[in-house]
């Protein structure tokens, strides 16, 4: 079986993010870039996987310009076999996503998609439902376990009300949540060996995919700064500031 | 535990500063078929590199002809330069700019930046970079002599015990080892003290740097314009400054840096650094501005007196390992460029560590310091002094045939009950950070908390018994990043080590007074994430 694995490359999470003056987007100049923390997780399961023998292939696929080659290059570094970077410099959102991972999968024969749950950029949380409605194919999101048996997988999900455990046919898509697992550390000669592994650039046109724009973004702000607080000496006086300030 | 992987290399750098990228580059220049690695404990390459940074642009030109097309991503030619005397309540004196202190032809870089773009430089040749693993320890041969370096293990619990995500660090085996970790490098201090490098020379002495990179108000910065400020909210005792380099797209970056040998027990630099803010001057152009980045460094100031010899069985140490920053320039990234070069072109000749010592104090590096190695102790007996003494210096170009010894840092702060400090005429402060903890948040600072401390404390009684009568905790305040702090536990004072605050700077390595605090590296890509510092 070949597992597919997503990777993006996304502003690093201990980065403190900052919205350009002038609002048209966030300041990337001299940050540092890293794989999306929820593809780590995606990876490191599949890579558990395949280590048990449910899988024999895990493939990272990631869209973007040369420089997620950065990130994918990483991936092969933790343990991918092999590498496909979706070649485009258009900005993309997740539909045009989903449609062109969908295309790696029917090209590559893959039966299992592993996505993050979400990015920690843009947070949307919509490729990996898109993919598996788009493929007709059964979904398992927020994962927080996962166990193949035969042709199927039961997947515990993380929801509101607490644990779920689901069982799905293949070929399907699960995306992951944080408590799956930890991902390992890079190996140092696992470097040097992940230069040598193949990483395949396909261009988006070549897939068939058009880059689609459903959504318009606006403006960038960032969150209004708090405000500065004052210390009340007691219950009457904090009732009397709420009130003061139409709050109560 | 299982044997440790090995990886074989001709030549292992330790630390991917100018220095380091700079002898990397220029090994693969000359002999193209040697391997060479880079290893750097920072998540990525520029990570933890905080400078001013004014540069002399001479070794780049050296090292890389034609980087003027394509220059490191911040390179502004600096157009102006002024200096300040700094008095309380405001009050200002434009000061004559010493010949060391004039930039015409140097440029104003984000050393981080400009080590990134180094590194693409030396991968371009092949050079194996891998940031993100630290340099844990020193790997010696059946021969006892410096054969490489030991990777620290990670996913190592607090108590030293394997997580499940443990992996044993390898070892990396090569003929030679330079050690180019910058100031008071862990490893550098152990080789210091095995190979007994600086019985022939003073003291190593340091001064504590730390920045803030900021986004101004539209108009407000100057591009090019390079302003040094001495004076408040120091007093004639301390020696320390202030640099604002005025940068591209409304940014400026603002730093101070003092002197670690201050005798004040209870000075916090961190505190110093904001009042200097609030002089009316620079308080004009950072009000309505906001921060992007900041940190702190420790700096070498000892200059020629307090050089180590440079050389040991299998390995070296250049850039600020060795302490080659020219203080009254403020400046040592072309001398730590210059002295990476020099290290490479000796290998290339000898293809061994022996001899580079005799070669480096011979070289361009030594003779600067040489010229101005009377600047810096002169300033001992307080600044107006130091003024004079430096400006005869200056015109005599050195030459005077004598040298003033260089003091150590730890033994330099008077006790508590010994000193009175004098009036500051420190003021009211609202510019952010309000705190050092707001302030370590821009350094984007990160440590697995379930981790070893790597602030090892030798003898940990001595903080609440001598340290706590005789100099109240002095960590609790010489640290930019909050990392010590004395807490009560169980009604009984007690020393509480903050590690993951720590910004790597090794401030406490060097001023705690019994010299028992031991800065080792945490687990490889821990630490700040600068951006543009």
């Amino acid at each position: 079986m070949k597992i597919l694995v997503g990777i993006k490359r996304v502003v690093d999470y201990n980065v403190r993010v900052r919205v350009l003056p002038d609002g048209s987007g966030v300041d990337t100049d001299g940050v540092k870039m890293s794989v999306n923390p929820f593809d780590e997780i995606a990876l490191e399961e599949a890579l558990r996987l395949r280590e048990a023998g449910k899988a024999e292939e895990v493939i990272v696929v990631s869209a973007g310009g040369d420089e997620v080659q950065q990130q994918l290059r990483t991936g092969l570094a933790m343990g991918a076999d092999r590498a496909i970077q979706v070649k485009t410099d258009a900005s993309l959102q997740p539909l045009t996503v989903a449609r062109a991972f969908l295309q790696v999968v029917e090209k590559e024969g893959v039966e299992l998609v592993i996505l993050g749950k979400q990015a920690i950029d843009d947070d949307n949380s919509q490729t990996a439902q898109m993919m598996a409605a788009l493929w007709g194919r059964p979904q398992a999101t927020f994962a927080s376990r996962v166990v193949l048996d035969g042709g199927k997988a039961a997947v515990t999900r993380e929801v509101d009300a607490g644990l779920e455990t689901i069982e799905i046919d293949l070929p399907a898509v699960i995306s992951v949540d944080l408590r799956l697992n930890e991902p390992r550390f890079v190996k140092l000669p696992d470097i040097m060996k992940a230069k040598r592994k193949p990483l395949d650039v396909v261009p988006l046109d070549d897939l068939g995919v058009a880059v689609e724009g459903n959504l318009e973004i606006r403006h960038h702000a960032p969150p209004k700064p708090r405000e500065k607080g004052i210390m009340v000496d007691d219950a009457a006086q904090l009732v009397a500031e709420l009130k003061n300030r139409g709050l109560l | 535990m299982s044997e440790r992987e090995i990886m074989e290399y001709d030549v292992i750098v330790v630390g991917a500063g100018p220095a380091g990228l700079s002898c990397a580059i220029r090994l693969k220049q000359k002999k193209p078929d040697l391997m060479v690695a880079v290893i750097e404990k920072g998540a990525e390459v520029g990570a933890h590199i905080l400078s001013g940074a004014v540069i002399e642009p001479e070794p780049l030109d050296a090292l890389l002809p034609g980087w003027r097309d394509d220059p490191p991503p911040i390179c502004i030619p600096v157009e102006r330069d002024e200096i300040w005397l700094l008095r309380a309540e405001g009050k200002r004196t434009r000061l004559p700019t010493p010949p060391q202190q004039r930039n015409h032809g140097n440029v104003i870089v984000s050393l981080g930046a400009m080590c990134g773009w180094l590194a693409q430089k030396a991968e371009a040749l092949e050079v194996d970079i891998f940031p993100g693993y630290a340099a844990a320890d020193i790997r010696y041969t059946d021969e006892g002599v410096v054969g490489g370096v030991i990777i620290g293990d990670m996913g190592v619990d607090r108590e030293g015990q394997p997580k499940d995500t443990y992996m044993q660090g390898i070892e990396i085996h090569a003929p030679v080892t330079i050690i180019s970790e910058g100031v008071r490098g862990h490893l550098a201090k152990r080789l210091i003290r095995q190979y007994d490098l600086a019985k022939d020379c003073d003291p190593q002495t340091y001064g504590i740097g730390m920045k803030e990179l900021w986004r101004v108000q539209p108009g407000k910065s100057r591009p090019g314009l390079v302003q040094h400020t001495t004076g408040w909210p120091l007093d004639s005792k301390i020696y320390g400054g202030s640099f604002i380099y005025h940068l591209d797209k409304d940014r400026i970056a603002i730093g101070f840096v003092c002197g670690l040998d201050y005798e004040d027990p209870e000075f916090t630099p961190f505190e110093a650094f904001q009042q200097m803010k609030h002089h009316p001057m620079v308080k004009d152009l950072l009000e309505g501005g906001q921060i992007l980045s900041s940190g702190a460094r420790a700096i070498s100031e000892g200059g020629f007196q307090s050089l180590p010899k440079c050389e040991m069985p299998g390995a070296l140490l250049i850039g600020d390992s060795a302490g080659t920053l020219n203080v009254p320039k403020i400046k040592g990234v072309h001398q730590a460029m210059r002295c990476g070069m020099l290290a490479a072109d000796h290998l290339a000749e000898t293809g061994a560590p022996e001899g580079f010592d005799a070669k480096l104090r011979e070289s361009a590096v030594v003779k600067e310091l040489h010229k101005v190695r009377n600047i810096r102790p002169a300033f001992y007996k307080g600044f107006w002094r130091g003024f004079i003494r430096a400006a005869i210096e200056t015109v005599t170009m050195g030459k005077l045939p004598f040298t003033t010894p260089v003091h150590a840092d730890d033994t330099s702060l008077s006790k508590t009950a010994d000193y009175k400090p004098p009036e500051r005429h420190w003021v009211d402060r609202d510019l952010p950070p309000r705190d050092r903890l707001a302030s370590v948040y821009f350094a984007a600072t990160e440590h697995d908390e379930d981790q070893p401390v790597h602030l090892q404390i030798t003898e940990p009684d001595v903080c609440t018994t001598r340290c706590t009568t005789e100099y109240n905790n002095p960590c609790t305040r010489f640290c930019p990043a909050n990392v010590y702090e004395m807490v009560e536990e169980d009604g009984q004072q007690a020393l509480q080590i903050n590690a993951a605050n720590c910004v790597h700077c090794k401030t406490c390595d060097i001023k705690d007074p019994y010299q028992v605090i031991n800065w080792v590296t945490p687990e490889g890509g821990s630490g700040p994430t600068y951006q543009n510092m």
